[in-house]
């Protein structure tokens, strides 16, 4: 904005209404994608429907997840306070202390994600078990009186109203009174007694009794500090016959913290009981199972993008959120980038979609390069056709699509297939997990790598009992699928396993004629695996032999020959650059930035950002009409722990005034060094505000450097 | 109603004290009295019960409850008002912010009040030592209450510390101190055994006292504690009775079933590393208590990746002189020889001189050379310090000058490090300057 003022000062300009109300409707970003517009909104629309699906799915797949440990911790709370309530006449329940139930429940070091389950949790809660539940987080409660703050406006929210003029009455009185624990059982005690009609009429039954629970939710407990929590334990252990309170802690690293926060008195107040969440592992191969293992979506990650977010889960943050933000991310990437993404649908939609392609768009298929390596292999007629006429192309593209989904379907099916066989082995040489697997068949053709050997290998080692089980849980796979098309395998597989049923009545006169071949199937110690493969090797060259050796020789040949048939890596099927986002580069300068490294690239390489073809240098030369920061950082790069001004100074003004010689002449040198100096003074408190240097008083004259070699 | 005498046991010195100090209703009484002892001695209870029994008109509060000064005295006037107003009609909430005012409004009840005049008022601050943290102004004023209302009132502070601990700079009142030791093994034994459950006999729980205060004595001598464990523990001393395999005096026989059973206790339930529910199930259900996992037996931290890397990186330069770093992480460092190579002060364990502070920069040159494969400095990498950070696997230690690079410091154990490094197939004790 601008203004006709020459003086220098503040202006204030009040925000244009008109403009701020004017907003983009969100598909029109899809607009600005490189490749011009080819159906924006429709892939918009496309991504919001798919990204809806994945969501929900992960939602429901969470719920499933959670659900065991919320039904133990919701038996455990209902359990806990009734149990006093109803004795408590008896002889012991009189003497016993009595202890505030609490469930530490262990969530991972994933705190971010303690967040949803402990939502779910909360609402799991609120319809089983008591409309009280509050939680709080360690930083809303620095102290005592905080706490109680927060628990008292919390609890006055979570109470279930008919009468809101009431409730409303209610938070003014409120409002003057302060907070103790007092006040805090006084309100309870109105509450329940108020309540007692409502809840009978409304036949509340899961909520159990008149006088429900509170329940409390301390979010990471590890950060509480220690005296609030003590301090609170102590209070509220005094008033629990009139206020009943439950505590859940969430913890993050280990049950043991709570023994380092709590002294034994004050534990001593507390009857602890603890519940474990599923293992983040787990959970990420069960929502990679869901999302990405499957023919249910047609999107599709690559093997580097897959790696990329698998990593930065694993090496970084064990964040299932974090996760799923990436795959939403790479989704929403994939249909912004790539124009041809609209035909990433279910099969029907996209055959429909391909009727309505624009000439453009057909371009943009033909352009394709594994269209392109397709149409090179085609007879030269079709080769024209397909190249020219966008009909013959559309067609074309229908059955290639088709093939597409048909490949996926089979593709998963053999994959787990395989994956049974591969999981058992010692030493895992394709990977434990599922996915594992899936990146190894995703990079390349699995079959070619010498993992892939060694499993083949370890399968000919294999004992019987072990190849039959591994075939029963193959057959499991392909029989729970509905597809037609594999039939033939899961018949192959029922034959191999009657084969080798049969193999146990035939089996002893073969004991009798070779004992030796016995010995082999009981050991299948991997460390013996080579001197066992040489000694096999000399027995199938001396001896025959025996049926249950061909029969496992059939086995590892057929499992062979289904992965060569089926897990063809995806980037050898044309088209497959509509469903599968590649581009591992942008993903993860997104979600793992290097905040150091790209200060670093805009101080020595300016050119990477600014895109001034003056600043474009040769590596380790200095262009003079660079940032004056940039210089001098580049300069502080030569230098060791301490930087001497004077010289540094002298540095600066010498590759400044480098190529200004010529025409000196205008402004008298005086003058000139004292802008030099300024500008170089100015570039050096850049550098200490950017971090680089400080002040040192080691040596007068010096700064020291704060980050150490040439990086 | 019962004499005190009858009702508190094994105090009797300590209430004839506090009676005579007391004296009759309308004497002026000492102004204010101090009493100190161990947890569970019964300061609370004697009292309570002394003040209760002989109908005096006294206020009790728990200074835990009040960690406001307002709390504190709007509670103690309420309280009066309650006391004053006799018969159930509640009038309004008092408000009162600072001492003064409270000396004001306490002096306008009492006069106010018929039921209060001639005779002494007593307020009881139980948990006294929260006083301390409180304003300055509080404990001194309180001590002097009497003098400063000119009413009959005596203050009884309860606390578990000696009154030398509380006594201000300034000076102030001294209070009548009056101590209340621990109760010995016998006194115990006879206050354990006074709440027999009605359908066994005094004589058969007396014994069953004697066994469980033989186990605990040594580690527990918290009377509330020990109650809670004779009842938690109880039924299982009564199995054989009630089961028909031993009578009642058969002592021997139920020492030797109950007695591996008490010291399994000592060890899981007394530590509250099992739930004194799930101690009932066990015992109910009768199944071996080992099977049930204590907290502590989960000491296994799930951790990313380079988390791991980090925490050991942090605990290397932790425990590492700075100097030796050279010798640890380069390869071609030379032979430099243990004892020729330390100063002095080197010398002792780092073990046993506890983690040091270390600068962000070593942490992560050290966290570079320990990993096999390169690793960027990522914003995933930083924000994983912070993270261990707030899970109190490391601490910030120090000024938070962000320029000057912070300073952390590892707080986990050598035990939890090693399993941590056992994940990643990294043999931290090589690499620890102590071990070489």
């Amino acid at each position: 904005m601008a203004t006709s003022s020459v003086s220098k000062g503040c202006f204030v300009f009040k925000p244009d209404f008109k403009k701020r109300k004017i907003s983009v409707p969100i598909e029109d970003y899809f607009n600005k994608g490189k490749n011009a517009s080819e159906d924006s909104k429709l892939r918009f629309e496309t991504y919001q429907l798919i990204w809806q699906q994945m969501k929900s799915e992960t939602e429901r797949l969470q719920e499933e997840l959670n659900k065991n440990l919320f039904d133990s911790l919701i038996e455990f709370l209902q359990t806990s306070h009734s149990g006093l309530r109803k004795n408590s006449k008896d002889w012991s329940c009189q003497i016993k202390l009595r202890e505030i139930p609490t469930a530490a429940l262990v969530l991972g070091v994933n705190v971010t994600d303690h967040d949803l389950t402990l939502r779910s949790l909360t609402e799991a809660l609120q319809n089983n078990v008591t409309p009280y539940v509050v939680s709080l987080q360690a930083k809303d409660c620095p102290d005592m009186k905080h706490f109680l703050q927060k628990l008292f406006s919390q609890l006055m929210d979570c109470k279930v109203d008919v009468q809101s003029k009431e409730k409303e009455s209610d938070r003014v009185t409120q409002k003057n009174v302060h907070y103790s624990m007092d006040s805090l059982s006084a309100w309870y005690m109105s509450i329940t007694q108020k309540a007692d009609p409502k809840v009978q009429r409304r036949k509340r039954t899961s909520w159990q009794c008149q006088s429900p629970p509170v329940v409390l939710v301390l979010k990471d407990v590890e950060s509480f500090a220690t005296k609030v929590l003590q301090d609170f334990i102590t209070i509220s252990s005094q008033h629990l016959h009139e206020f009943p309170l439950i505590l859940i802690f969430g913890i993050a690293t280990s049950p043991v913290v709570i023994h380092r926060l709590l002294p034994h008195a004050v534990s001593s107040l507390l009857c602890i009981e603890l519940f474990q969440s599923l293992s983040c592992k787990e959970h990420l191969t069960a929502v990679l199972d869901k999302l990405l293992l499957t023919a249910e979506f047609p999107f599709k990650l690559s093997g580097k993008v897959l790696q990329t977010l698998t990593n930065i889960f694993l090496y970084h943050d064990f964040s299932i959120q974090n996760f799923i933000k990436g795959l939403q991310l790479s989704l929403l990437e994939h249909f912004y980038s790539q124009p041809l993404s609209v035909l990433c649908c279910n099969l029907p939609e996209a055959k429909r979609r391909i009727r309505f392609l624009s000439a453009n768009q057909c371009e943009n298929i033909r352009r394709l390069p594994s269209f392109r390596r397709y149409v090179e292999k085609q007879s030269s007629e079709k080769q024209v056709a397909l190249l020219t006429s966008d009909r013959s192309l559309k067609e074309e593209t229908q059955s290639l699509l088709e093939n597409l989904h048909v490949y996926h379907t089979k593709y998963f099916l053999v994959l787990r297939c395989l994956h049974h066989f591969t999981s058992s082995l010692p030493k895992y040489p394709l990977g434990r997990q599922v996915r594992e697997l899936y990146c190894a068949c995703l990079e390349k053709s699995v079959w070619g790598s010498e993992e892939y050997a060694s499993v083949l290998q370890l399968l000919r080692l294999l004992a019987k009992d072990e190849l039959m089980a591994m075939l029963q849980n193959c057959l499991k796979v392909f029989q729970s699928s509905s597809a037609k098309e594999l039939g033939n395998t899961a018949k192959k597989i029922e034959e191999l396993l009657a084969q080798f049923q049969s193999l146990d009545e035939t089996k002893e006169e073969e004991e009798t004629s070779q004992s030796q071949s016995k010995e082999l199937q009981k050991t299948d110690l991997y460390h013996l695996q080579k001197s066992l493969l040489e000694m096999k090797e000399l027995r199938s060259t001396s001896k025959r032999r025996t049926r249950f050796e061909v029969l496992r020789e059939q086995v590892v040949s057929f499992i062979d020959s289904l992965a060569r048939e089926y897990l063809l890596p995806p980037d050898t099927q044309p088209l497959h650059e509509t469903l599968y986002f590649s581009s591992a580069h942008t993903l993860r300068q997104h979600l793992n930035a290097a905040p150091r490294v790209a200060l670093h690239t805009a101080l020595n390489n300016p050119y990477y950002y600014l895109k001034n073809e003056a600043l474009r240098s040769e590596e380790g030369l200095i262009p003079h009409v660079a940032p004056d920061v940039c210089i001098a950082y580049k300069l502080h790069l030569e230098c060791s722990r301490l930087i001497n001004l004077a010289d540094w100074s002298e540095a600066f003004a010498t590759v400044v005034t480098a190529a200004e010689k010529t025409d000196a002449n205008s402004v008298t040198s005086e003058e000139r060094n004292e802008i030099i100096h300024a500008r170089f003074i100015r570039a050096v408190s850049e550098l200490e505000l950017l971090g680089f240097i400080k002040p040192t008083k080691q040596k007068t004259d010096h700064v020291a450097r704060l980050t150490w070699g040439g990086c | 109603m019962p004499h005190p005498e009858n009702v508190v046991l094994c105090r009797e010195s300590q209430v004839s004290t506090l009676q005579s100090l007391f004296g009759e209703r309308h004497h002026f009484s000492f102004p204010s009295i101090f009493i100190y002892g161990h947890t569970a001695s019964g300061k609370t209870y004697v009292t309570q019960t002394l003040l209760r029994s002989l109908e005096l008109p006294h206020v009790f509060v728990n200074c835990v409850e009040c960690f406001t000064l307002r709390l504190l005295l709007e509670q103690i006037l309420n309280k009066l008002n309650h006391l004053a107003s006799s018969e159930g009609e509640c009038s309004a909430h008092i408000t009162c912010e600072t001492f003064n005012d409270f000396v004001r409004l306490f002096k306008q009840k009492i006069t106010e009040a018929e039921n209060l005049k001639d005779q002494t008022v007593y307020i009881v601050l139980d948990k006294a030592e929260y006083l301390r943290d409180m304003e300055a102004n509080l404990l001194p004023g309180f001590l002097r209450l009497q003098e400063l209302t000119d009413r009959n009132v005596t203050v009884i502070f309860l606390s578990e510390i000696v009154w030398e601990k509380f006594r201000p700079n300034t000076g102030c009142f001294e209070p009548f101190v009056l101590y209340f030791p621990d109760y010995s093994i016998g006194n115990l034994q006879k206050i354990l055994s006074h709440d027999h459950p009605p359908e066994y006999s005094a004589d058969f729980y007396a014994a069953y006292i004697n066994i469980l205060l033989g186990v605990f004595y040594t580690v527990c001598r918290d009377l509330k504690e020990l109650r809670h464990l004779a009842v938690l523990n109880f039924p299982k001393y009564c199995e054989p009775v009630v089961k028909g395999e031993a009578g009642e005096r058969d002592t021997r026989k139920l020492w030797r079933n109950i007695e591996p059973h008490l010291k399994k206790a000592m060890q899981t339930v007394y530590l509250r590393e099992i739930s004194s529910s799930q101690w009932e199930k066990l015992q109910k259900d009768d199944t071996d208590p080992g099977q049930l996992k204590g907290l502590s037996a989960y000491t296994h931290v799930e951790l990313p990746y380079y988390s791991k890397f980090i925490l050991i990186a942090a605990y290397l330069a932790s425990y590492n002189p700075a100097r030796t770093d050279k010798r640890f992480f380069l390869k071609h460092h030379g032979k430099i020889k243990k004892t020729s190579f330390l100063k002095k002060h080197e010398k002792t364990s780092n073990h046993l001189l506890g983690p040091k502070p270390f600068p962000l920069d070593r942490l992560l040159a050290i966290l570079y050379s320990i990993v096999d494969s390169r690793v960027a400095p990522t914003a995933n990498i930083f924000s994983q310090i912070t993270s261990l950070v707030t899970l109190q696997l490391l601490t910030l230690v120090g000024h938070d000058d962000q320029l000057d690079g912070p300073k952390y410091k590892c707080t986990v154990s050598l035990d939890f490090i090693r399993a941590i490094a056992r994940t990643v197939n990294f043999d931290i004790i090589k690499y620890l300057y102590d071990f070489l």
